[in-house]
């Protein structure tokens, strides 16, 4: 997809290698102003290596950053001012409250000790943490100090935010309140360039998003064009008991308007334009010897769009890869 | 931006975190109380006496006083990758160090006050040129905290810097001159002496306060001046090659 030409981050050509890994190979990436751009992949994708490049806190082996028009390549540090960051750990320092540590960030940017005091405690009322401003991040819960870790890369308000994997492996409210806060703070203009391994978070979050598998990236758009062909589509997950053959030539047969996908060992999707009937379908294999453990419908969403293009199960978004394969 | 806000603050937390905590300062103040009881047991001369250990003394509060919590603070930040927040502050990486730096130096050059302060009591110090002792103190405080900050980039693990640290620390106790001349040693370890920026502290303050003296005045703070900013260079450039890879 061509670069846009309002592009805050530009990116050309990076690479990083550890050894004889590509950890990043050969990417091309522009995020416009104001939008919100998701890095998509599984865990070893190259997502944390390409944003620590990004950041600052890796150099490449080659290619270009520009950011904010300021040309990072030579410099990793030039554009950190213009830049908040989000790391994929929680790092904050566990001897310091939650008003310190904001404060701290805050000073790590310049501000003045008033500003950054009364900077502190909006932040910590927005984030739903006023009640802790005083404990140790040490004694806060995983989603407190996730919270607290993107309130401090606020602090100074910068124009750029880049998150790694920001709700991973919290609980669901905080993961909500996070992904509200993330959609608010780019209503109010913050361009976000956010990696993550939850489609859904994807799907939810981004106007753009960049699939990478193995340091490459395999497709680049609009969040509507990624799901043009998807869209009016309905599908069937269905799990049968180990053991049992599916009778993939009986079911063609019987639903010919059906498209078959067998996604793993004792599962297949079934594919329409139109909703299905699930019923018809768990009745046609049971009535084969088929024990169907579970039928679930859904819409097709950039899940399978994602499957489709990278061959990686959803599922094992984690690392496994699954291939699929379509039947008529 | 104004960086010196972040450099104060750098030094204020690291202060905060680390240095004024109740077991750092009570090892700040028993180590070098434990040093000269120990040397003017063994003298059997008496306080009185005191002057001509308090080089030595004096050497040795900055030496563990710097080294003792940087590296390992600098070690457990990295792994917990709390360095990486100071790392993407906008500040170049010199003045970064400097600042996270400068809580070791300040700590050294207090904990050196502990046996002046002694020696004030006991002996009154009345022929000490203290404007040798200031800037040797200071000199030495940034040789050995830099020094540190090299062995706590080497390392990975915090028990690993402690490992190093000890293995750099005792042996310059025993090469330094801190408590008997440099010229004493046997001559097949004096060459190690000259290669250990402490020496050459230590050679100012016995200059300061009357003790065998080994090179000039000037010859000493040269080399302890280049041995800090090859340290502090060196350092910064692992940093730069190791932890920004």
């Amino acid at each position: 997809m061509a670069p846009a030409d309002d592009a805050v981050i530009r990116v050309r050509g990076l690479v990083k290698r550890f050894g004889d890994v590509h950890a990043v190979d050969g990417i091309d990436v522009a995020v416009s102003e104001g939008g919100f751009f998701g890095f998509l992949g599984p865990n070893g994708a190259g997502k944390t290596t390409a944003i620590s490049m990004l950041t600052g806190l890796a150099r490449p082996d080659a290619g270009s950053i520009e950011i904010g028009s300021i040309d990072c390549s030579r410099n990793p540090k030039a554009a950190q001012h213009l830049i908040g960051v989000v790391p994929d750990e929680s790092n904050l320092y566990p001897e310091l409250t939650g008003f310190e540590n904001l404060c701290f960030s805050g000073a790590l940017y310049g501000l003045r000790k008033k500003v950054r005091q009364r900077k502190a405690e909006e932040l910590l009322d927005l984030f739903g943490l006023e009640g802790a401003a005083e404990r140790k991040f040490s004694g806060y819960s995983k989603g407190m100090k996730r919270r607290l870790v993107i309130a401090a890369s606020i602090m100074h308000e910068p124009p750029l935010l880049f998150l790694d994997e920001p709700t991973s492996g919290i609980d669901v409210e905080s993961s909500r309140m996070i992904r509200s806060l993330l959609a608010a703070l780019n209503r109010n203009g913050t361009t976000i360039f956010l990696t993550t391994h939850f489609i859904d978070e994807a799907e939810r979050l981004c106007d753009r998003i960049a699939f990478i598998v193995n340091g490459k990236i395999v497709r680049d758009d609009r969040l509507e064009r990624l799901l043009q062909p998807v869209q009016g589509r309905y599908a069937l997950t269905v799990t049968v008991s180990g053991g049992c053959v599916v009778p993939y030539t009986d079911l063609q047969q019987a639903f010919p308007g059906l498209v078959f996908h067998e996604t793993a060992e004792n599962e297949l999707r079934i594919e329409s334009s139109k909703p299905l009937k699930a019923g018809l379908l768990v009745r046609f294999l049971e009535d084969r010897c088929v024990e169907v453990v579970e039928a679930r419908k859904r819409q097709l969403s950039l899940e399978d769009v994602f499957v489709e293009v990278t061959g990686i199960g959803s599922s094992s978004m984690t690392g496994g890869v699954k291939e699929g394969r379509g039947r008529r | 931006m104004n960086r010196w806000i972040a450099c104060w603050n750098i030094v204020l937390k690291d202060m905060k975190a680390y240095y004024l905590k109740p077991p750092n300062v009570s090892w700040g103040l028993l180590f070098p109380l434990a040093w000269a009881g120990m040397f003017l047991i063994r003298s059997g001369q008496g306080v009185h006496s005191l002057v001509s250990v308090l080089p030595g003394m004096i050497a040795l509060s900055v030496l563990f006083g710097t080294s003792s919590m940087l590296a390992v603070a600098v070690t457990f930040e990295k792994k917990a990758k709390a360095f990486e927040r100071l790392v993407l502050a906008p500040i170049p990486l010199w003045m970064l160090m400097l600042a996270k730096t400068s809580g070791a130096v300040v700590f050294g050059m207090f904990n050196a006050l502990v046996p002046i302060l002694l020696g004030l009591v006991f002996s009154g110090l009345s022929g000490v040129a203290w404007s040798l002792v200031a800037p040797a103190i200071l000199l030495m405080a940034l040789a050995s905290t830099y020094l540190s900050l090299l062995l706590a980039v080497l390392a990975t693990e915090v028990f690993e810097v402690q490992t190093l640290s000890n293995f750099v620390r005792f042996p310059m106790i025993f090469l330094c001159g801190l408590f008997f001349p440099v010229t004493a040693l046997p001559e097949l370890l004096q060459p190690f002496s000259y290669l250990l920026p402490i020496t050459y502290g230590v050679d100012l303050l016995h200059h300061a306060m009357g003790g065998e003296q080994l090179l000039s005045v000037g010859v000493d703070f040269a080399l302890l001046a280049v041995f800090c900013l090859l340290l502090f260079a060196v350092s910064l450039r692992s940093i730069n090659r190791h932890w920004i890879g």
